[in-house]
């Protein structure tokens, strides 16, 4: 690695990695976001009603481990629990004898369960205490990050392939296709994005999945904005009529030559774009039309803590910190991204 | 001048009718459609055999869909919804009376927030890297990642219940037909103080940032420096230059912000329980009533789609260089 000169600017990416790495705001921002992925990411490890490990009638079984698996995003589907486990009535609980064997989870409760009286506080059984009906606020907690993070990166997925084709279609063929994919642009941002979400939820009814498409289906104008930008100016740069002129195809150059300079913003507002689609998810489970009331997510908690705001205003507490922090942490590292990838930006300077 | 506004004005009839046929198809999706054949089976409250045939007569779902594509776009036109399925009257009415506060509350919000962003933001722009203008920066970061419900939230614990300062429910009092004219006003404000305030602080905090990297931008420019070397006070120098080729990419701006509070408006307004767009909404939703749920979006999309002319159009007409793209 080259020694970075600070005060040439073509050597721009050696003073962003070294802004980055003096940034601590940055490094702590994605060790969170991180973090948040990984409590999604094994949410049975960390909170479950039944135990990783425990020995039951002479045998090992791994209940959480197994439905840690089988929550995994496309190879999921492959594992399934061993059997006494599987079915809904039985009770790890009372089911395991006292001094078998038995490894919990640090918080030996799932996000549904009754497991203790109403609004209990904070307490050794019950690290950020229990809701309106008993159920451990902990376990929600990090139950709900699992919706919060599956919808936040599975839709911004889909609306930055939707707004890369379009974009990229519209910039790239120009003429007619162009114009008719500006219009289509135009018409989306014409509806607020709650409003519609809002009226299609109604058509498709509740769920992730739904919800994952109705934000994916309308979030990707900016993107499909920004990479159009982006296609129209590197359309006429000399390097592309260098491809052009060597034979390149448009498919070649589209992909190879104008695609790339498009990823950066794109990426930048993709990161934006998450912190806002966990937003509106938060807001429709907020007003109960979101995931479901079977499923916790931490909309739904902020709703619950809502309801008896003036009985019990503790409850709000550990939901809107972690709505808080994750948008925080989706705005910073989405800054820090742009300062980085955007080679006009020296240090500490922003630029609208 | 007159060329580009006809132009832009002509753009937006594809759009009007891109609207049109977008709400078209939700229609066609809804249930009670000649595709889902059936009334039932549609949640717990599935539409009743009354309602489905009274779809089925307002919608003309048995008329070919070109006629009906028609028909809609005249009742478009025409603001003609049909009747609310809740209380039987016309749709237009329904939304009417909440178009009203909604939008009054909209341009409030928008008018008070420039009112504070621009002095605070030049003030951040002319004293760069200094100590005020990094917590200005840092609050607006902070700010800016609260969302309007938590911060409604917040707002509803402390001032409202804790403090006791403001009512966070409904409009009006309950005792507001007897009031004064004067009294009534200042009701309607301190029912409106707290939902307003959800709005006013995120919006804040998305354009101190802007309007201070746009100013701090311009204040580079070499026109700046000419003005300066010209001998013009710096107060001046400010308001007559630096301040107008500010303010000119915020028109743009304006543009996102319409969609964006209307859009918020859902969950805040059902927070305290305020008579707006935003509840019609969420009520209509809650009661399947799909004829004032068509029309709020339709009615929407219209009014973004005419603040975005305007904006335009203002924008050309405050930057002259618009005109010959």
């Amino acid at each position: 690695m080259t020694i970075a000169n600070p005060t040439n600017p073509i050597l721009w990416t050696d003073r962003a990695s070294a802004s980055k790495r003096r940034n601590w705001l940055t490094r702590s921002a994605a060790a969170i976001a991180i973090t948040f992925i990984l409590v999604a990411l094994l949410a049975p490890l960390l909170a479950w009603h039944q135990p990783i490990v425990c020995k039951y009638q002479g045998k090992y079984y791994f209940p959480a481990i197994s439905d840690t698996a089988s929550r995994l995003p496309l190879v999921g589907s492959w594992f399934q629990k061993a059997k006494p486990f599987r079915f809904p009535s039985f009770d790890a609980r009372t089911e395991l004898e006292p001094n078998a064997f038995a490894l919990w989870p640090p918080v030996p409760y799932g996000p549904m369960e009754m497991v203790a009286d109403a609004n209990c506080a904070a307490s050794r059984a019950h690290w950020l205490g229990t809701d309106d009906r008993g159920r451990d606020v902990l376990a929600r907690l990090i139950h709900g990050a699992c919706v919060s993070v599956r919808v936040g990166v599975y839709s911004m997925l889909l609306a930055g392939i939707v707004g890369i084709v379009i974009g990229g279609a519209a910039g790239f063929c120009g003429g007619a296709i162009d114009w008719m994919c500006s219009r289509l642009i135009e018409i989306m941002m014409c509806f607020p994005a709650f409003f519609l979400i809002l009226v299609v939820m109604v058509w498709i009814g509740n769920g992730v999945t739904g919800i994952i498409l109705v934000i994916g289906l309308t979030q990707w104008t900016s993107i499909a904005r920004l990479v159009r930008a982006e296609f129209l100016s590197g359309r006429e740069l000399d390097f592309v009529d260098a491809a052009r002129s060597y034979g390149a195809s448009g498919w070649y150059i589209a992909l190879r030559h104008l695609l790339p300079a498009a990823l950066a913003p794109t990426l930048v507002a993709l990161t934006f774009g998450v912190a806002d689609a966990i937003l509106l998810e938060a807001g429709l489970s907020w007003l109960g039309l979101g995931v479901g009331a079977d499923v916790a997510t931490w909309g739904g908690m902020l709703r619950d803590a809502y309801d008896q705001i003036r009985t019990h205003p503790g409850l709000m507490t550990a939901p809107c910190a972690a709505i808080f922090i994750s948008v925080l942490c989706c705005h910073i590292l989405g800054e820090q991204l742009r300062r980085s990838l955007d080679p006009r930006i020296g240090f500490g300077e922003s630029r609208s | 001048m007159w060329h580009y506004i006809l132009k832009r004005i002509l753009l937006t009839i594809p759009t009007f009718v891109g609207i049109v046929l977008l709400t078209f198809l939700l229609i066609h999706q809804a249930p009670g459609s000649p595709a889902t054949g059936s009334a039932g089976g549609f949640g717990e409250s599935g539409v009743s055999a009354a309602d489905h045939a009274r779809l089925r007569a307002q919608f003309e779902l048995d008329a070919p869909i070109i006629v009906r594509f028609g028909h809609w776009m005249k009742r478009v036109v025409c603001f003609d919804f049909g009747q609310s399925f809740a209380d039987g009257r016309p749709v237009s009415q329904r939304i009417a009376e909440r178009l009203v506060p909604t939008l009054t509350l909209t341009f409030a919000i928008i008018a008070i927030a420039f009112a504070i962003v621009i002095p605070v933001a030049t003030y951040a722009a002319t004293h760069p890297g200094q100590l005020v203008d990094k917590i200005i920066l840092a609050a607006c970061v902070g700010f800016y990642a609260i969302p309007p419900y938590i911060l409604g939230m917040i707002l509803i614990l402390l001032v409202g219940v804790a403090l006791n300062w403001f009512p966070f429910a409904g409009l009006t009092s309950d005792d507001f037909a007897t009031l004064s004219t004067w009294q009534k006003f200042k009701d309607v404000i301190s029912h409106s103080a707290l939902i307003g305030s959800c709005f006013l602080i995120p919006l804040v905090a998305y354009l101190v940032p802007f309007v201070r990297a746009t100013m701090l931008s311009v204040l580079k420019e070499d026109f700046v420096r000419a003005a300066h070397a010209r001998g013009l006070s710096h107060r001046r120098v400010m308001l007559c230059h630096v301040l107008p080729n500010t303010l000119r990419p915020l028109l743009t701006v304006m543009g996102l912000i319409v969609p964006a509070v209307l859009g918020g408006s859902v969950v805040l307004e059902v927070m305290f329980s305020w008579p707006g767009m935003g509840r019609l909404l969420f009520e209509s939703i809650h009661d399947r009533d799909y004829p004032v749920i068509m029309g709020m979006t339709v009615l929407t999309a219209m009014i973004v789609l005419g603040v975005t002319l305007v904006v335009d159009l203002l924008y050309a007409w405050a930057d002259p260089r618009v005109r010959y793209v």
